[in-house]
């Protein structure tokens, strides 16, 4: 097992002709992930690193059982294209595009509120991966081992660090999710605590938060009812100042709320191992 | 970024919302000007800055005569208040206020929808109230299929508004609102605040205006683009930044970071003050392998006189590690570094970056711990 996609997953990619689309494509196809279809308007019937391009995600969808996409479509077009996937039917959608101007997300989320079959993960994400099945994203796939480790983490690069001291201390990892930096995002940190909970392959998680928002103490007061699975967490931002956006959208200590050193005491509290600095995690999961 | 109340007020005037009568103006002269042929007196003298805390600084002042709009002003103008020159006054009518109320529309992150906060404790900092007397702050959501419920808005009215002052009617009050959901919306705003509100003549006026703008909706709002450069509190640094197109932010201590990735550069400030070092910046040269990008991002941390030494940590994923150490080196050669250096790359083509750092005379470490305890240790042994 595994959370979110594995070896049976059919992956769309949205913007498939796109610069990072193609280059992206190459890199899941290589991993050995099912990419099933791309999508371009316009493009149709053209072939995108050996993956056949349609005009539409619901084309797609009809013609290949799509069940899973990847969004690299430019900020302006984002919002729209996630919409296009969630009438299309599909029930995982990730999207990796940075910039989406917050209230198109609002309205997305209002609309996917209909669809409850629906889980978008993102934006501004790097997408998730379950090592040796299927990688849907821009993660670096050579840096994971199949194991029992879930990882679930608002960053990018901070991720793969983490990652490869996982990786390198022996470890390995079940799936990686990074669910996005921005301050409206599909799924949480909950959603994937809940999803790590009930897999069998999971035997512990590691949690990376940053600063802004409530989602870290939320996500504790959650695993102080629900999980009985081993939790590290690590909180980047303990020296961020206040007022600046840390180049995340989300990244924000605002008068006085969404700090480090509330969000590190409230994963404490319920018993989460908290890292003070990321090589510290694997002996925190041992 | 933030809109100066002028600004904000202008789109407030602009969406039908009162304000008082006032202008801005950049001169002694055109405030006296202004102060005579329009607006009157007495009159509020406001600075115009973008940073809080203006009132406690002796930024915001009374004046009742023309001598003292003078006087008052020559003050403000030129004043320091956090490291912003004040460049701008408001001229702003002084309203009679009976009762000063507070109003906001903001996104909240946890139900992914706008929110209004109000409270009849206004004129003070929202925050003061929350703490002092949370029982006075009221909130309601704005559904986004049904917009404002009717019978929740009608028991906030009642809650809010039944006190002492000036009364005001639910289907004014209500439709002042919308207006400012409408603010919120179509400017791509995540705050939309007016403290103090008050009700003047039945309707309601905005006193003071703060609007936070959606960095990744500005492209939709080219009206806005005259405002960049004057609204921002920024250092020297963070603007050769942006103009750059990285993400930049000054910190008060000396190793200067480069860092791909916005959670790995606050990952890596927060390890060099585990080991006893600190930053003096922030800086994501981003996910794309441009090597402009980092002869940009060394030029602006060089820039920064407080700077020891630098260090660079590069998770190398998408971005390619040899495209950083050809930039890095490219850079070098064109900005004079005296510098002692302190280098972690790892990932995608590694080997090849380090032969390329190892021929202009740099070590790369591939642990993250051991390159920034040594670039601690570089930025003490010079001290």
């Amino acid at each position: 097992m595994s959370i979110l996609v594995d070896e049976k997953s059919k992956i769309v990619v949205q913007g498939i002709t796109g610069r990072d689309g193609l280059f992206h494509t190459e890199k899941m196809v290589q991993y050995g992930t099912n990419v099933v279809a791309g999508v371009t308007p316009g493009k149709g019937g053209q072939l995108a690193y050996n993956v056949p391009v349609f005009n539409s995600v619901e084309e797609s969808v009809k013609a290949t059982g799509a069940d899973t996409s990847i969004i690299y479509v430019p900020e302006k077009f984002a919002a729209d294209a996630i919409v296009e996937a969630a009438d299309a039917g599909v029930k995982l959608i990730v999207c990796i595009t940075e910039g989406i101007p917050i209230n198109q997300m609002v309205t997305v989320q209002a609309y996917l509120k209909t669809k409850p079959d629906i889980r978008l993960i993102g934006p501004n994400c790097p997408g998730l991966i379950s090592p040796g099945k299927c990688k849907v994203g821009i993660l670096p796939g050579d840096i994971f081992a199949k194991g029992n480790v879930g990882v679930v983490s608002r960053s990018g690069t901070l991720t793969y660090e983490v990652v490869y001291s996982i990786t390198s201390s022996g470890l390995g990892e079940s799936t990686c999710v990074g669910i996005g930096g921005d301050p409206i995002i599909g799924t949480n940190f909950i959603d994937t605590l809940k999803l790590f909970n009930e897999d069998p392959q999971t035997q512990s998680i590691v949690l990376i938060g940053e600063i802004g928002g409530d989602a870290e103490e939320k996500a504790a007061e959650y695993i102080k009812k629900n999980i009985k699975k081993r939790v590290v967490g690590f909180i980047a931002g303990v020296t961020a100042p206040p007022e600046k956006r840390m180049g995340h959208a989300g990244a924000i200590i605002s008068q006085g709320k969404g700090t480090a050193a509330s969000k590190v005491e409230a994963l404490e509290e319920v018993g989460v191992r908290v890292a003070k600095i990321p090589s510290q995690i694997p002996e925190l999961l041992k | 970024m933030k809109l100066l109340e002028y600004q904000a007020k202008e789109v407030f005037r602009s969406a039908g919302i009162l304000t008082p009568k006032e202008i801005m103006v950049m001169s002694l002269d055109d405030a006296v000007k202004a102060a005579e042929d329009v607006v009157g007196y007495p009159c509020v003298v406001k600075a115009q800055v973008p940073v809080g805390g203006r009132g406690k600084a002796g930024g915001v002042r009374l004046a009742k005569s023309k001598e003292e709009v003078a006087n008052i002003t020559s003050k403000i103008l030129g004043m320091d208040i956090k490291g912003c020159t004040v460049e701008k006054v408001l001229i702003s009518e002084a309203v009679t206020v009976s009762k000063e109320y507070y109003l906001s529309v903001v996104l909240h992150r946890g139900s992914k929808k706008p929110m209004v906060i109000i409270s009849p404790s206004g004129g003070v900092d929202i925050e003061e109230i929350s703490k002092t007397h949370p029982e006075m702050i009221f909130k309601e959501e704005f559904d986004m299929i049904l917009g404002f419920k009717d019978y929740s808005l009608r028991n906030l009215y009642k809650k809010v508004f039944s006190g002492q002052g000036e009364k005001v009617s639910f289907s004014v009050f209500k439709s002042f609102l919308e207006k400012l959901i409408d603010i919120y919306f179509k400017k791509d705003a995540t705050l939309v605040e007016i403290n103090p509100l008050i009700i003047h003549n039945g309707q309601c006026m905005a006193l003071d205006a703060k609007i936070l703008l959606d960095d990744n909706g500005l492209v939709f709002h080219p009206e806005f683009s005259k405002y960049v450069n004057d609204n921002s509190d920024e250092t020297e640094q963070e603007k050769m930044a942006r103009e750059a197109s990285l993400t930049y932010i000054s910190l008060e201590g000396d190793i200067a970071c480069m860092v791909n990735g916005a959670g790995l550069a606050m990952a890596t400030m927060d390890t060099i003050t585990h080991f006893g070092g600190s930053a003096a910046n922030f800086l994501d040269i981003g996910g794309s392998s441009n090597p402009e990008k980092v002869v940009n991002a060394l030029k602006i941390i060089a820039s920064n006189k407080k700077v020891k030494s630098i260090l660079i940590n590069i998770f190398g994923g998408i971005t390619r590690c040899d495209d950083i150490a050809n930039g890095f080196k490219e850079g070098i050669e064109k900005v004079k570094i005296d510098l002692p250096i302190s280098c972690r790359i790892v990932g995608t083509n590694d080997q090849e970056a380090k032969r390329i750092m190892n021929s202009i005379g740099i070590n790369v470490s591939v642990n993250m711990d051991e390159a920034i305890q040594n670039a601690v240790k570089l930025s003490k042994d010079g001290k």
